[in-house]
């Protein structure tokens, strides 16, 4: 399928890159305004200001998402399990979640800061939410394409429901919850840039916009955007090895 | 006669939203016989052999296993059913392990792995080489089930069970999904089997050729209220010539004349 045309290569990524560097550094030129300013300005900028403050701008945003993408996973795998192998609670859920799933999360953000207050804890349940339906859908799914005849074949093996859980349940949900987790880390790191814009003083989010864009600093909010364009390349890029890896063993 | 292996007492059963479907239902098989069950669907054949594996549990009345009345699912009971039931992740020697993996899993506790399990892999892996190659299957041990046939699949599930080296083996409808062919050709391999470790088996079957084929004897179920069994002797099963043979067809047309429910009284 698409997974050959989609595995990198170091050399690859070190290329592709290179390549966006190039045009960067092309546009920049061609464009000659402060709002583009070129790579030569901002990648030294960025090295030079990761060990400070953007250091743990990005350390903020990264704990947030982890925080989110942990919740996500511990109470949306075990629902979705719990869906698919109980089709008389999918049928009363199932209609209300395909309700809620199509609607950009994002929208609640109010909603979560009234409930839960001006808090981290609410940024990270916003994008807890997110993240939540993605893999409770997927897991469900895939729990439902688990057979009632292959859970009594193993039962006859001897499996109770620990071994039923070690042997068939976890094994059928990772490359689910993994699948999952590739396709939603986007938006969740987007998610995460709109949250974090206000009621914080860390995050991504609030340097790109309040500490360096508001103040017309264009070089630094640059170095922004590199650090948040890493954070949501290195997760999807962490995902995806642990789901090569795991399907590989 | 031998001990039985199965003795059922006054079984009574139904299901929640249906009649009675056994009541006062005795039967006894021996220890080595093998045995085809046979009836109309609905007449709850299935539900017998689940019943004989503790999967569903009786109204009333005792079902012995080896002398032991059934509380819970037997360790040694093996099961095979129409569905493979292979985990589809797993590689056909993975699944075929998947057993001593529950059993280690577990340790000897006597509930869901006999309380003389002792984990030792080169046993495990000689009973694997084994099974796999007496069921033909040894080359595609790192084959996945979806790189597999039907009949490959069917094999496997038979493999797995194998391994686990029952006293006790329940088929539910196993090859009636695959074509005829393949179908015979694993009713072969049955018969072999059979003839080679005597162990006592149970195949449920709504094929009445399968049920002549496999079954020294065939208990015949009705879609009413089962009381008194039918069971018809079949002593020629397993015969390696047996389709050829004029007894064959007489058989099998004895059992379509016995499942017109109008007839189905009082033979035994």
């Amino acid at each position: 399928m698409s997974e050959s045309r989609q595995r990198t290569t170091p050399m690859g990524t070190l290329l592709g890159s290179l390549t966006l560097l190039l045009l960067w550094q092309g546009a920049s030129m061609l464009l000659a305004r402060p709002i583009l300013p070129p790579p030569t300005v901002v990648v030294p900028l960025f090295l030079a200001a990761l060990p400070g403050d953007l250091g743990l701008h990005l350390l903020a945003s990264t704990a947030r998402v982890l925080a989110a993408v942990f919740l996500a996973v511990i109470t949306a795998a075990p629902l979705g399990l719990a869906l698919g192998q109980l089709p008389k609670l999918d049928r009363i859920m199932g209609p209300l979640i395909a309700i809620i799933y199509p609607i950009p999360k994002i929208i609640f953000l109010p909603v979560i800061y009234v409930l839960l207050g001006i808090t981290d804890f609410s940024k990270i349940i916003l994008i807890a939410i997110i993240i939540f339906f993605q893999i409770l859908v997927v897991v469900r799914d895939e729990a439902a394409g688990l057979r009632r005849e292959l859970i009594v074949s193993v039962q006859s093996l001897g499996a109770g429901r620990r071994a039923l859980f070690r042997y068939v349940y976890l094994p059928a949900s990772i490359p689910a919850v993994l699948t999952a987790l590739r396709v939603s880390v986007g938006t969740a790191v987007a998610v995460l840039f709109i949250a974090e814009q206000s009621l914080t003083s860390w995050g991504l989010g609030y340097y790109i916009v309040v500490e360096t864009y508001q103040v017309l600093m264009y070089p630094e909010m640059y170095t922004g955007i590199m650090a948040m364009g890493l954070l949501g390349a290195s997760l999807y890029g962490l995902i995806h090895a642990i789901e090569t890896r795991y399907s590989k063993g | 006669m031998n001990a039985p292996m199965i003795d059922i007492d006054g079984l009574r059963f139904h299901y929640r939203d249906r009649g009675l479907l056994f009541d006062a239902f005795s039967l006894a098989i021996a220890k080595g016989e093998a045995w085809s069950i046979i009836g109309p669907s609905g007449c709850g054949k299935t539900t017998l052999l689940y019943l004989m594996a503790a999967l569903n549990r009786p109204d009333a009345g005792v079902i012995r296993v080896g002398g032991v009345p059934l509380e819970r699912p037997r360790p040694r009971t093996g099961l095979v059913l129409q569905d493979h039931g292979l985990l589809p992740w797993a590689t056909v020697e993975a699944n075929t392990k998947l057993g001593f993996k529950i059993r280690g899993f577990y340790g000897p506790d006597g509930r869901h792995s006999p309380k003389d399990t002792v984990r030792d892999r080169t046993t495990e892996d000689a009973l694997t080489d084994h099974w796999l190659s007496w069921l033909g299957i040894d080359h595609l041990r790192e084959k996945y089930p979806a790189d597999l046939s039907r009949g490959q699949r069917q094999r496997a599930a038979i493999a797995r069970t194998l391994v686990l080296q029952p006293d006790l083996l329940l088929m539910d409808e196993p090859f009636s999904a695959l074509d005829a062919p393949i179908r015979e050709e694993l009713q072969r391999v049955m018969n072999r089997f059979h003839r080679e470790t005597k162990l006592t088996s149970l195949t449920v079957t709504h094929d009445i050729e399968e049920a002549v084929v496999l079954g020294e004897k065939i208990l015949i179920l009705s879609d009413t209220l089962n009381q008194v069994p039918t069971v018809i002797e079949n002593p020629h099963a397993g015969d390696p010539d047996l389709r050829k043979s004029a007894q064959f067809l007489d058989q099998c047309d004895r059992l379509r004349r016995l499942l017109e429910p109008r007839n189905r009284k009082g033979e035994a």
